[in-house]
């Protein structure tokens, strides 16, 4: 390598070019390299406990020490967070407003120690640190500030949700910590913050500085430690929300842990996001993209663009352009401000890395690396590009959070959809065609959160960020994030009180026939059936279980579902999803006035019904089930989407999509209004719904069905299987192609849907305290309607 | 051009796999374009999409920096690549003499010394001057090797005739100009009359006989940058030694978005044929920092190959001095002030 002016002259090669880390070790050493946890805003002694090394994984050398969390540690974080939380909470808007104005400021003016500080611990490159972390950082707390200015009239009638528990990531430590404690704060919540085990110095920097910039002790605590210290933290009875971003294996272990506990928890999990190019995209400018997708933050990015899926006609071109793309990255120490990319996070994940490369290799794709090799000390691996590969492989269906993109073709969009969709996940995905049409039909097709037109991997506190399916749920940023953080006021439930316990007959056999004449002879039996796929179906079991009324005497018979009918109304509801999810708002809207007009003609039976059933005057039931159909026939073409103000030339449009098939158990104080409550917010957002009535008085349900056959509801839209709430709900929350679980029960039935909706992640909102559903605050509107929809934000830039 | 390798590049969109149409980067000689015929379907497939280029072009800088030994031996690069130039209408013998005393000898003989570069003997690519003013600069630059470069074809609008505009490439030929810097009429391809472009740009080239011809797109009038992507692959189609942006005369003139643009239709135009055509960005390049920039464009988009003055040049007159001063500093540590340059 020449190193004289004229030598370079001739060789024109780059040099190095190192960002000093001294004024970041300076401060590493101000603390004695030792560190406790910040709690109460003072530091917990240092020489306390267990502790653990943090290391720079481009030089394996030794950072600092912090300590392992420990259950009293756990303890007396959340202690602090509940005593501030209180004169938190009392702040006016505008007072917290200034203390996050002041955050931003705090992290402006620091931005170059903590970008120096957050590539030596995380080993990702200075470049990266220094013009996307941490001026994202600043962004989110600016932004947020105006939150905390406008939430008293933005976000009426709603307050924090209190002591919040947040777990965070090593890949973009201070980033992710904004993205947490910027909307907690602004909403007035007290924060316990775990950053991860590899990466906790910008955290612990952070406190200092907040503390230092005027936060009030306690609002904001950082615990340092490993997975115990997370599980501590999930397990504390006294947190009221959780946040955590990591792995869907972790996601799923907190939903577990923390069902039917009343915590509300957003996850931000996994991805294997795909990255579609068609044959007429810029393919100079998808190079680019890739790298950007892939080749960002050495590709330990949940939302990377990880699966390349390339239009036939292209594709050996595109592969051509990407390995000459390759041939010209740099990989080298993370403070040279000219490499491309710098250091995987610790040995164990560049251990993984490799041996998924092995194991796609094993599997017969083609795995290619530029010819340059990598620094052999310290953790680095080359961008790695397989072709080749099987929608089967497992490097095609796993994360891999590594440098490493797999590529595979399709042919026609509709196939490039199926197989962006053949994943559990659902984060991002990236689409790229020079056609509006193409590009615009074929994002809302693709299950995502995020979907980047022409762009990859752009995010600003104004848009939400979160996934679909098994990469999460929650929002972070933009509107859509705060309300993972706010609650209503009024919102303080008791548990199930029903006056009377759920009293259901002994089952018994159906008569051969499945009519019985009444022993008056004046009317003819109606042996109410369960409604599955349009068409009334008896049990799968052959049972029936008699439905006792208010005085006693025998009411009816329902049909007894079981998990072979629940299987058959998902199957129904699910072969519905897609035709319903494309209807009009407009015409979901004249589908339920139809379904209000026809049960108004039938109010007196209904009403009826309802007295027999319950020994109340049943009428003011009917007219409040008529009038809750009215309300989402008009917001069913109301419940309309945003267009963010992200700072690109283009549009961010916010959409609310449906959430897909929805399992309802229906709440039991009124068994024909708590029914409509739930289901109709649901179908009005375009979701299929497989619902189960009350359990002890369905037959005012099992009456609607004749009420929905007649009003011209699409077969499988509204699915319904009676029989015993839990145990049919158990088998909803469990069903993988159910995408999310409504229950309103008992608190055992919460826990029991909470803990079985891990297997595909569904979406759960489960309650068991009483609302006053003839209420329209609590009963119905924008709360019902945010939980049948799911936001998807779409980055359009465009320019000509 | 011939038919069969023609032939060949039209098959390598569908089923011919890249390796083979892969081209060797040239050695020290580049092989002229010769030019091919006009294919519509691959100037129609240009694409560039705006947004994600001026992504790239926002982010490239924050990617590739060089400190120090490096940062002056690039800049003395960039200094050899400079086409200085003058196009005033008060252009006079006298300033074009000074000009072309200054293309001999850019850099400061003190700071050549504490460099260690006087054996690199750096002068800039070429003088680029009216057509009038050729035979003065020829003379001025007589037994240094640095080429003449006049801008020719009713440099700046190129709305004279057709008949004027070849003449006048023919005149400043046999003046004694080795490059030519022709200009488009623009509104060939405003009107996507590619094959009218093509048959000016066609003859042109002809009239050039010897004499290398860089193409001037005037690219701040071309509207779109799919329009610059697709006026590009027609002036290589049709012979254009180098590509270039502009005249300095439009609104707008070189910026990186536009050259990512043009460098992509160069590889382009190189993958498909094997010829590799030089990128001359003019116009608006005045800060050392930014002449950096368009180098390292060239070395991640192009190869280091285009990184030489048969391959790239920089139209402009003001850089040179900035360059002068950072040098300056970079040899005593001090910042420098432009009177202590010798002037242009």
């Amino acid at each position: 390598m020449a190193t004289t002016v004229a030598g370079i002259f001739e060789t024109m090669e780059y040099g190095p070019a190192p960002e000093s880390d001294k004024p970041a070790l300076a401060w590493i050493a101000a603390h004695q390299a030792s560190f406790g946890h910040f709690i109460g805003g003072a530091w917990t002694s240092a020489g306390k406990g267990a502790r653990f090394d943090v290391i720079d994984p481009a030089t394996g050398r030794v950072l600092a020490k912090v300590s392992q969390g420990s259950k009293s540690d756990v303890d007396a974080a959340v202690k602090a967070a509940r005593k501030a939380l209180p004169a938190w909470r009392k702040l006016s808007g505008h007072q917290r407003a200034k203390h996050l104005y002041a955050l931003a400021r705090t992290v402006q003016r620091n931005a170059r120690l903590l970008a120096v500080l957050e590539s030596m611990d995380n080993g990702k490159s200075i470049r990266e640190t220094r013009d996307i972390d941490i001026p994202l950082v600043a962004r989110h707390f600016y932004h947020h500030a105006g939150w905390a200015q406008l939430l008293e009239t933005e976000f009426a009638g709603h307050h924090g949700v209190g002591v919040v528990g947040q777990i965070i990531p090593w890949n973009f430590p201070l980033l992710m910590l904004a993205w947490k404690v910027a909307p907690a704060l602004a909403a007035g919540c007290t924060v316990i913050l775990k950053p991860a085990e590899f990466t906790p110095l910008t955290a612990l920097a952070f406190a200092e500085l907040a503390s230092e910039a005027g936060l009030p002790p306690g609002v904001l605590n950082i615990l340092t430690g490993d997975g115990a210290t997370g599980a501590a933290l999930v397990d504390h009875p006294d947190v009221d929300k959780l946040a955590f971003t990591g792995s869907t294996d972790v996601g799923r272990i907190i939903r577990k842990a923390t069902a039917g506990s009343g915590k509300k928890l957003s996850l931000e999990l996994g991805g294997k996001s795909p990255f579609i190019v068609f044959e007429d995209a810029d393919l100079d400018s998808v190079v680019e993209g890739v790298v950007d997708a892939i080749w960002f933050n050495q590709g330990q990015v949940c939302c990377a663009g990880s699966r390349l899926l390339m239009q036939e006609g292209i594709a050996d071109k595109l592969i051509a352009k990407l390995r000459a793309r390759m041939e010209k990255l740099r990989v080298g120490s993370p403070l040279d401000k000219a490499i491309d990319m710098g250091a995987i996070v610790a040995p164990v994940q560049l251990e993984r890395i490799r041996s998924l490369v092995e194991q796609g290799a094993k599997e017969g794709a083609e795995m290619w690396q530029p010819s340059w090799a990598v620094p052999k000390d310290g953790c680095f691996y080359p961008p790695t590009l397989f072709t080749n590969v099987a929608p089967s492989s497992t490097i095609a269906q796993v994360e891999i959070f590594g440098p490493v993109l797999v590529s595979m073709s399709f042919r026609t969009p509709e196939e490039a959809v199926a197989l962006a969709n053949n994943t559990p996940f659902g984060l991002a995905a990236s689409v790229w065609s020079e056609n509006i049409n193409l590009a615009l039909d074929v994002a809302p097709k693709v299950k995502a959160g995020v979907v980047w037109i022409n762009c990859t991997n752009l995010f600003d506190a104004a848009a939400g960020f979160g996934g679909y399916r098994e990469s999460g749920y929650g929002r972070e940023g933009g509107r859509e994030g705060m309300w993972e953080y706010l609650k209503p006021e009024a919102g303080n439930r008791k548990p199930e009180n029903l006056g009377r316990k759920p009293e259901v007959g002994s089952r018994k056999k159906v008569v051969a026939s499945g009519l019985r004449l009444p022993a008056s002879g004046s009317q003819i039996d109606r042996t109410a059936k369960l409604f599955i796929g349009g068409k009334q179906a008896r049990p799968d079991s052959g049972y029936s279980i008699p439905i006792i009324g208010a005085k006693g005497a025998t009411a009816g018979e329902v049909g007894e579902g079981n998990r072979k009918d629940v299987r058959n109304a998902v199957e129904a509801a699910r072969n519905a999803a897609g035709a319903w999810a494309r209807s009009t708002g407009h015409n979901r809207g004249q589908i339920l006035y139809y379904i209000a007009e026809n049960l108004s003609a039938r109010s007196a039976e209904f009403a009826a019904r309802i007295r027999e059933l319950t020994g109340r005057e049943g009428k003011s039931e009917v007219e409040a089930s008529i009038a809750r159909l009215f309300t989402y026939a008009a917001w069913a073409d109301k419940w309309d989407g945003q267009v963010h103000q992200t700072p690109i030339r283009g549009v961010t449009l916010a959409m609310n999509e449906p959430v897909g098939v929805i399992g309802v158990a229906a709440p039991s104080e009124h068994p024909l209004l708590g029914f409509i409550s739930t289901v109709a917010p649901a179908i009005a957002a375009g979701n299929t719904v497989v619902a189960i009535p009350s359990e002890h008085q369905p037959l005012a349900v099992t009456d609607f069905y004749q009420v929905l056959e007649t009003s011209d509801v699409p077969a499988g839209v509204v699915n319904i299987v009676t029989g015993r709430r839990d145990e049919l709900a158990k088998v909803l929350a469990e069903h993988d192609d159910v995408d999310a679980i409504w229950y309103f029960g008992s608190r055992e039935g919460v826990k029991l849907c909470e803990a079985a909706s891990i297997g595909n992640m569904k979406q759960t909102w489960c309650e068991s305290g009483a609302r006053d559903w003839t209420e329209a605050a609590r009963g119905e509107g924008r709360e019902f309607l945010r939980h049948a929809t799911q936001v998807k934000n779409i980055w359009i830039p465009y320019g000509e | 051009m011939t038919a069969s390798r023609h032939s060949a590049l039209k098959l390598a969109g569908t089923d011919v796999s890249p390796a083979e149409t892969r081209h060797e980067i040239p050695g020290a000689h580049v092989a002229r374009n010769p030019g091919m015929p006009l294919d519509l379907d691959l100037v129609l497939a240009q694409r560039a999409n705006r947004s994600a280029v001026e992504r790239r072009a926002a982010t490239l800088p924050g990617r590739r920096t060089v400190k120090k030994q490096w940062q002056a031996a690039w800049l003395l690069r960039a200094v050899s690549l400079i086409d200085l130039t003058t196009l005033s209408g008060d252009d006079t013998t006298g300033n074009v003499r000074r000009l072309c005393a200054k293309a001999m000898h850019p850099i400061r003989a003190d700071l050549e010394r504490t460099l260690g570069i006087e054996s690199l003997a750096i002068a800039t690519g070429a003088v680029c001057v009216y057509h009038q003013l050729v035979p003065v600069a020829v003379e001025a630059l007589a037994g240094s090797n640095i080429p003449v470069a006049a801008v020719s074809t009713g440099f700046p609008a190129g709305l004279s005739p057709i008949e004027t505009r070849i003449a006048e490439v023919r005149a400043s030929v046999a003046a004694g100009a080795r490059e030519i810097d022709i200009v488009i009429t623009r509104g060939h391809v405003l009107t996507g009359n590619w094959h009218a472009l093509y048959d000016e740009v066609r003859s042109f080239r002809d009239a050039c006989g010897d004499a290398h011809m860089k193409t001037i797109l005037g690219t701040g009038d071309l509207a779109t940058l799919t329009n610059i992507a697709r006026a590009s692959m027609v002036a290589m189609m049709a012979g254009a030694d180098f590509i270039k942006t502009s005249t300095g005369k439009e609104g707008v003139n070189a910026t990186l978005p536009i050259s990512l643009v043009m460098v992509r239709m160069i590889r382009e135009y190189f993958e498909q044929t094997g010829f590799a055509i030089g990128y001359k960005p003019a116009g608006g390049i005045r800060s050392a920092k930014n002449s950096l920039e368009y180098l390292y464009l060239m070395k991640e988009e192009l190869g280091d190959r285009w990184l030489r003055p048969d391959l790239f040049r920089f139209g402009a007159s003001g850089l040179l001095t900035d360059i002068e001063r950072q040098l300056e500093h970079f040899a005593t540590g001090r910042y420098a002030a432009a009177h202590r340059q010798p002037m242009v």
